[in-house]
């Protein structure tokens, strides 16, 4: 290969997607801060943040999930049983303080059931956490029926949409910091974190590398569960209902954010500042229209462009990037070597390996 | 064939506690709810069986049935077949759009049908809400039309007619044309079958449309049968129809599986709807035995694998 071919890594100067996605939020903000009328005030960025704070809550560990290539679509369901199950719990009597450690348990045991079907026997995500889907909203409507509990202390409920002060920041957005720090820290600073990606990359190669790719993948899944029990609690109290059917629906919002925050659905790249800026970029968005009286529906279209786009412009960009710099590998999709890190390319490399 | 044997065993308990279940009105309830759904699981078993997934079918239902009414509404004098074939041609322009970006730009069909399930739903809701026609119903519609969604030819409902002529059209394109054999090269493994030079995009986007033009013929449909349509028509059934396919013995991952088992699924979870209620079990557990039997179904095709995995290698050890 002549030299001259090989071009250094920082001639990439396309902006990584995180960048991108902070850019664009940032412009958002601003443009709606500027021209729509309420959206600064703090009163409306309080409801922003309640409105994404079970989005951003769940994505935290779903990220984690998608970086080591798996995905889980039963994390809605989760939020539905839990908010059944406390429901039920609460008419039965128990005091409030065990129900809540209670759901956030019964979350990691649904998660776990997740973990070891997808750990323990080798099936496929995709189809396990549908059919956790499928069960796990069942069993909400089997705990509660179609009805409702909705009878639960003034003083939880009002700390569920209360603020901090009167800086118009909800209670609710500390828990949310906490976690995020820790998954923040966890997937970006710390070995563990560096092998979610090898192990997105390339499963076997981590598998020889000493990284314990099943049991790792068990616990996030555990993870996903107990935070999904944890936006179960949140989301009942916030609206002071216990449904069956809560949240229905949610997980496909989750996942548009994480893949709009730029993490790869084949996994190995993308990482949790560019999801925390697609979640809060998916609200304000949602937010600033609806204050202009964009209907609900239009707002659901975008949503889905926002997903398609999010994975085709990645993916167009790999595929023109990688022909016009031939190198010592073929450029047809699917027959490429891996490439190192998480760039776009490995995207295209592994695009085969997972096309569901 | 463990569904097959499932749907038997589900049929007998159900006639024991009620002999009447399968007589008359009841056994044509059956057939009319089974219909819709095995339409759209023969399509979607097209698809999962290239390793892909539609999950905007439901949407792609709804648009096409919200269509075929306003279609009705404007010109009630315009001939069925023709009804017919613009529901399905509404059907599939979706599966072009859904079909076109995941072969085109190679991205992965569980992320582009999640996207185009809320765009095809949006787009239903915002031509319904401005058109000044949110709901049309049955008074609106021409009589025959509505009729034809219950009209029976030798005591078979006509839709069922129409969805077992789908799963023989189907059944035979997979099983004896080569482009249908191609699409299980696909789905074992996409690379291999591109460089046996099987035009694994074209196929792809093949299977995309006929799965949106069978989604629309869902459509249509599920207009004559029930004559009320509004944006919502049709929410919710894609997890359905991916169960229907996923119990019927598709891999999930591609490669396997026929459409009659695919059909069969359908029947499967149509008549669990209607037997739990016999059984004296609440209605509350059809969802939650849906998720059971989904999890059954690729456990148990998951243990199938590994043992013909472990067959073929003691082949091997003797070949050497």
């Amino acid at each position: 290969m002549p030299p001259e071919t090989r071009q250094p890594a920082r001639r990439r100067t396309l902006p990584t997607w995180d960048f991108a996605i902070v850019g664009v939020l940032l412009a958002v903000l601003v443009t709606a801060g500027l021209s729509v009328e309420g959206f600064a005030a703090s009163r409306n960025i309080g409801f922003l943040l309640l409105d994404v704070l079970v989005i951003a809550l769940i994505a935290l560990p779903l990220t984690l999930v998608v970086v080591t290539g798996e995905i889980d679509l039963s994390v809605a369901s989760t939020v539905g049983l839990t908010s059944a199950v406390m429901g039920s719990l609460w008419v039965s009597g128990l005091s409030l303080e065990l129900i809540v450690v209670l759901c956030i348990l019964l979350g990691g045991v649904l998660g776990a059931v997740n973990g070891l079907l997808v750990t323990g026997f080798g099936l496929p995500s995709l189809a396990v956490t549908i059919g956790t889907l499928a069960l796990y909203r069942g069993l909400a409507f089997v705990v509660l029926g179609d009805q409702a509990v909705a009878d639960f202390p003034a003083d939880w409920t009002g700390w569920a949409i209360g603020s901090l002060g009167d800086t118009g920041i909800p209670n609710a957005v500390l828990p949310l910091v906490l976690l995020a720090a820790v998954f923040i820290v966890v997937l970006h600073a710390t070995p563990i974190g560096r092998g979610l990606y090898a192990m997105g990359n390339n499963t076997e190669a981590a598998v020889f590398a000493g990284i314990a790719v099943r049991r790792t993948k068990f616990w996030l899944f555990v993870a996903t569960g107990a935070v999904s029990g944890l936006g179960g609690v949140f989301w009942t109290l916030r609206f002071a209902s216990a449904r069956a059917d809560n949240a229905t629906g949610l997980e496909l919002l989750v996942v548009a954010a994480v893949l709009l925050g730029g993490v790869s659905i084949f996994g190995g790249s993308g990482g949790l500042f560019g999801v925390l800026a697609a979640v809060l970029l998916l609200g304000s968005l949602r937010n600033a229209l609806q204050l202009v009286n964009v209907s609900s529906d239009a707002l659901n279209v975008l949503t889905g462009l926002l997903l398609i786009i999010s994975v085709v412009v990645p993916a167009v960009l790999a595929r023109r990037r990688s022909r016009r710099r031939p190198r010592g590998r073929p450029a047809v999709a699917g027959s490429a070597t891996s490439t190192n890190g998480p760039s776009p390319e490995a995207e295209s490399a592994d695009r085969t390996k997972g096309t569901t | 064939m463990g569904v097959l044997l499932a749907l038997a065993l589900l049929l007998a308990a159900t006639l024991t506690v009620n002999p009447r279940f399968l007589t008359g009105q009841s056994l044509r309830d059956l057939l009319l709810g089974a219909s819709i759904l095995v339409v759209l699981a023969a399509g979607q078993a097209m698809v999962i069986i290239t390793r892909n997934v539609d999950l905007s079918v439901g949407s792609v239902l709804g648009l096409s049935a919200y269509a075929t009414g306003t279609l009705l509404v404007v010109a009630p004098g315009i001939p069925l077949p023709l009804v017919v074939l613009f529901g399905m041609l509404v059907g599939a322009a979706c599966g072009l759009f859904n079909g076109a970006v995941v072969a085109v730009a190679r991205v992965p069909s569980l992320v582009v049908t999640l996207g185009t399930m809320y765009m095809f739903r949006g787009l239903d809701s915002i031509w319904a809400a401005s058109s000044g026609r949110l709901q049309i119903n049955a008074a609106d519609l021409p009589a025959g039309f509505a009729s034809a969604g219950t009209t029976a030819f030798l005591g078979i409902p006509i839709l069922a007619i129409g969805a077992i002529l789908v799963v023989l059209a189907v059944g035979d394109f997979l099983r004896s044309y080569r482009s249908g054999r191609e699409l299980y090269a696909i789905g074992s493994d996409g690379v291999a079958a591109g460089l046996s030079g099987i035009p694994v995009g074209r196929r792809t986007l093949t299977a995309f449309v006929v799965n949106g033009m069978l989604a629309g013929l869902g459509g249509v449909m599920y207009a004559a049968r029930f004559g009320t349509l509004d944006a919502t028509a049709g929410t919710g059934l894609e997890l359905q129809v991916v169960a229907a396919v996923v119990i019927g013995g598709v891999a999930i991952t591609g490669g396997s599986g026929s459409v009659w088992g695919a059909a069969i699924g359908a029947v499967l979870l149509t008549v669990i709807g209607a037997a739990l209620p016999q059984l004296g079990v609440s209605a509350f557990w059809q969802q939650a035995s849906i998720g059971a039997l989904i999890l059954l179904a690729i456990g148990l095709d998951r243990a199938l694998a590994l043992r013909t995995a472990r067959r073929l290698r003691r082949w091997d050890t003797h070949a050497s």
